[in-house]
């Protein structure tokens, strides 16, 4: 399998490094040298124990070396079903950057939105500082094999005082008939006392087996703040690989939420240093699988620095056979004292078939910190389900009300009223088994619109 | 108030001790030459006198070990040992059959005086049944006649080999094979001696039954095996305390243990590990590898460890379960101390396998001086432990900035009914409680000893009365010099 893409990479060798300057060349040659030695992650290490990537690597997957078209009407092929969630929007197809106007655009505040490769062309001295110091080749799967393969994705730079007015919403479409393999990297810069909301979207029009590979670098300036939301509804046939690595510098502060309402294969990995005093982050998480599909939350937060807080919560509820892993890490470094860091995971597991695997880890250095962990797996309260049907709801009614109650605590912590709202609905729906990537069509064809917890007059 | 002042009395008097067990008896004593081949093998099963199937036991393993390289995951770092410059067996010379303690060597009874350990039978009030083990040979055993009436064998292995060989060839290697592990495959092959209990079918064990495990000699590995089977109704506490002379080179402690309960039995397995920890420099030291597994076979069958961890510079030990009969329960309490440069990785693993088991994890660590020390275990549960129920508590006190604790848990549900909760917290000692106590008048040092102590309260009270208070005592030892 390494050999393929080894392969490959030499095979394309003179396309992908079409257009491209010194510094990326190296930071690619680098990067094959490391994925050489380090391989696909297998099932024998520890953080890739209960994900088989083999499986999912096996299809004869099609790599996109040139960018199809670079300029099209977004508008024409989709729509966004939040509707009225007001965001600039870019849009990636097939892992490139698409733009109606220009490749690259600065808003009236300072703020530059556009295409990573484009940007490397015009801000060389912003992308070469921080492309690639944050996401360590070495440590999470697959980022070298991304660095290597790097070409596109999206580029923010938010200058100091700038806060940016609306969230930035990155909207991933593939459309292809070919089973696409896709590698984007995105780059988030944010300078001091700024502030930027990023909303991703995966979409995919087609229901192809596709595998998507991304690694995304934010660099938090001083008592800056950046927010991040991932909604990942995508079908089964699809794999999804995330590395998002924050590095935070004092002050600054961190919200991340990443939402898994379908995926055939899902792995996120969270990778947050905190290289600062008073820096606060806030890791959140939801898993709402069934059928046969596996998520696969990793958390690792480094506290470098004194006097930081940092906050994990993951919550999942696991149908029929499918699998979950939660596994996260706190490293509390010698210096990093006052640390407080507080980890939680709680699963529902509702059929004896599905499974979930819970790691959290701690490991501290110093002394006066503050760090506590909890894991639970369990069902629903039997004692709140008697309530309820005490109450005349039925038993279907009671068991979707509080799992909705139990993902609720995810949903609310969105700050984005028409996102939140949005996402409700997408997980009310999703536990009444309505939710498929269907959804995503605006013909909403088995929206059948009943009310979610009516009550059965017939039994009051 | 007054049962403080004593208390913290003793505290003081013990901190200014040092280690008490760290002499070394002048004992002759027969060894095997250096080094690990089929020979050593041979020439141990041959000098023990062992039944065909014991060799063949023992081959199996070194063959199977040959092929195993040495696990590193474990959060410790240590010198890699090297296995050819051991002595596998050394046995202290004399002896013949002991029948009285007259017979046995002056110099051995010396030293299980200086250990404190009622070896003489005039200590017979003590009410505690002894099986002392020198460097991996068991050298007496007391109130063999007594537990005799009873149908109760408390004896070691080696004579167990000789007297029972079908229950050893029934049940050795069920709990533990010599496939398990790179260290359990190493002592299947090498193992010299340890003990062995069996209690039959509906007796309840009259008193605790004790070990006493010491290397002596240098430049040997300990290896020593523990079989305790406890047949259905039946009912027994075993202790096991160990300690080590001071020596500049580290020592290898790789023991094996294995508790069989069946249908309604109960078993208590209380240990100290008083291992020389080596001294504050991190010189010297024993290397504790052991792996420790119970399984409750039999319905309604209980298993409980509680180990107090205070020795040894590496200590690398998963005391588990497997709840294979419905309605069995396992219990797991343990303190871990690491002071200076000692590391300890350790934990437990309980394996659900029966409807309705249950389990109890309750791990204090306390890290001081340069140590590390880390929790990890693993709570599973197949898909036909319906109503399994476990929970785990693990808590890490630091005392000083250069020290680590980790926790590592692993949890995996396998069905929808079992109810698994994990909770673990990171302080270090707060400063109200510290001011209190200083405030009252109670230094620092008295101070800190009593907080530890009571934070490891839960599981202190678990021992049997022998071994708490010594435990305690224990406990402000190791923590001596930490603070500041």
């Amino acid at each position: 399998m390494k050999e393929l893409f080894i392969e490959i990479y030499n095979k394309n060798k003179e396309l992908i490094n079409a257009n491209s300057n010194e510094y990326l060349r190296l930071l690619r040659s680098n990067a094959i040298n490391i994925f050489k030695e380090n391989g696909i992650p297998s099932n024998k290490t520890e953080n890739w124990r209960h994900a088989d990537i083999e499986k999912r690597l096996k299809h004869d997957y099609y790599f996109d070396f040139k960018s199809k078209s670079t300029s099209m009407n977004v508008e024409e092929i989709f729509k966004c079903d939040v509707y009225d969630l007001d965001t600039f929007s870019v849009t990636m197809l097939n892992g490139w950057f698409v733009y109606k106007n220009a490749p690259i655009t600065q808003l009236e505040d300072g703020t530059i939105i556009g295409g990573l490769s484009k940007a490397i062309e015009v801000y060389p001295d912003i992308v070469e500082k921080y492309l690639g110091s944050a996401a360590d080749m070495n440590k999470a799967g697959l980022v070298a094999l991304n660095t290597a393969f790097l070409q596109d994705g999206l580029f923010i730079y938010v200058p100091d005082n700038v806060e940016v007015s609306k969230p930035v919403q990155i909207i991933n479409i593939v459309n292809s008939e070919e089973k696409l393999f896709l590698q984007p990297r995105h780059l988030v810069v944010l300078g001091k006392n700024s502030k930027l909301t990023l909303v991703h979207c995966d979409h995919s029009l087609v229901h192809n087996i596709n595998f998507s590979n991304t690694v995304s670098e934010v660099f938090v300036g001083e008592n800056a703040m950046f927010e991040n939301y991932k909604v990942q509804n995508i079908g089964d046939n699809s794999s999804l690989l995330t590395n998002l690595f924050i590095q935070q510098k004092n002050g600054s502060k961190v919200s991340n939420n990443a939402l898994i309402l379908n995926g055939g294969f899902t792995k996120n990995y969270v990778d947050v240093s905190i290289n600062g005093k008073n820096c606060h982050a806030d890791l959140y998480g939801l898993y709402l699988v069934d059928d046969k599909q596996f998520a696969d939350n990793q958390v690792f937060v480094k506290h470098a620095e004194p006097e930081s807080t940092s906050n994990q919560l993951y919550k999942g509820i696991l149908d029929d056979m499918a699998k979950g892993v939660f596994s996260g890490k706190v490293l509390v470094n010698k210096d990093a004292q006052k640390t407080q860091a507080y980890q939680n995971n709680n699963n529902i597991l509702l059929t004896d078939d599905a499974k979930i695997y819970t790691q959290p880890h701690l490991e501290i250095y110093a002394d006066d910190v503050k760090c506590s962990h909890g894991a639970t797996v369990g069902q629903l309260d039997p004692d709140a389900l008697f309530y309820l049907h005490s109450r005349g709801l039925c038993e279907k009614t009671a068991r979707q009300l509080l799992m909705y109650a139990f993902a609720s605590e995810i949903v609310n912590e969105i700050s984005i009223p028409a996102l939140r709202e949005t996402i409700n609905i997408m997980v009310e729906k999703r536990l009444r088994g309505e939710l498929s990537i269907c959804d995503q069509c605006l013909l909403h064809c088995n929206d059948k619109e009943t009310a979610v917890f009516n009550i059965d007059l017939n039994k009051i | 108030m007054a049962a403080a002042e004593d208390s913290n009395n003793n505290l003081k008097e013990l901190a200014e001790k040092d280690y008490k067990y760290g002499f070394y008896t002048e004992i002759e004593s027969e060894s095997a030459p250096k080094g690990l081949s089929e020979e050593i093998i041979r020439y141990i099963s041959k000098k023990k006198n062992e039944p065909e199937f014991m060799l063949e036991f023992r081959l199996k393993a070194y063959r199977h070990w040959l092929t195993l390289k040495e696990p590193d995951w474990a959060h410790v770092d240590y010198q890699k040992i090297d296995y050819q410059d051991l002595i596998y067996y050394s046995a202290p010379k004399k002896k013949p059959k002991i029948e009285s303690l007259d017979e046995v060597d002056p110099d051995l009874l010396e030293t299980f005086n200086k250990l404190g350990i009622p070896l003489e039978e005039q200590k017979a009030l003590s009410g505690v049944a002894v099986d002392a083990v020198i460097d991996s040979v068991s050298v007496k055993t007391t109130f063999q006649a007594e537990l005799a009436e009873k149908g109760i064998i408390f004896c070691s292995f080696s004579e167990a080999l000789q007297k029972h060989p079908e229950l050893i060839k029934k049940h050795m290697g069920t709990v533990v094979p010599y496939t398990d592990n790179f260290f359990a495959a190493l002592n299947s092959a090498v193992f010299s001696d340890g003990s062995f209990c069996y209690i039959p079918k509906g007796v309840k064990c009259p008193m605790e039954l004790s070990t006493y495990f010491r290397i002596n000699a240098a430049n040997t590995g300990q290896f020593e095996r523990t079989l305790i089977i406890a047949e259905e109704g039946s009912y027994v506490s075993y202790m096991e305390g160990c300690t080590a002379p001071i020596r500049d080179e580290n020592q290898l402690h790789a023991a094996i243990v294995e508790i069989i309960a069946h249908k309604d039995a109960e078993v208590k397995y209380s240990t100290v590990q008083n291992w020389w920890p080596g001294n504050y420099e991190g010189k010297g030291g024993v290397y504790n590898f052991v792996t420790k597994r119970g399984v409750c076979e039999g319905d309604n069958s209980k298993i409980s460890w509680t180990q107090v961890e205070t020795g040894s510079a590496v200590t690398w030990k998963y005391p588990s379960l497997i709840l294979k009969g419905d309605n069995s329960a396992g219990e797991f309490y343990s303190v871990a101390v690491t002071n200076n440069y000692q590391q300890a990785d350790t934990g437990t693993k309980m394996i659900h396998l029966g409807k309705n088991t249950s389990s109890t994890i309750i791990s204090k660590g306390i890290s001081a001086g340069y140590s590390n020390n880390s929790y990890r275990g693993l709570v599973k549960t197949a898909k036909k432990a319906i109503n399994a129920r476990n929970f785990s508590q693990c808590d890490s006190l630091l005392l000083g900035d250069k020290c680590g604790a980790h926790t590592f848990p692993y949890i995996e549900a396998g069905n929808k009914s079992s109810v698994i909760e994990h909770e673990a917290t990171t302080s270090k000692i707060s400063e109200d409680q510290l001011f209190y106590c200083l405030q009252r008048g109670i230094d620092m040092e008295s101070a800190i000893g009593l907080i530890v102590n009571g934070y490891a309260k839960d599981v202190l009270s678990k021992l049997p009365m022998e071994f708490a208070v010594e435990a305690q005592k224990l406990l402000a030892i190791s923590l001596e010099g930490s603070v500041g």
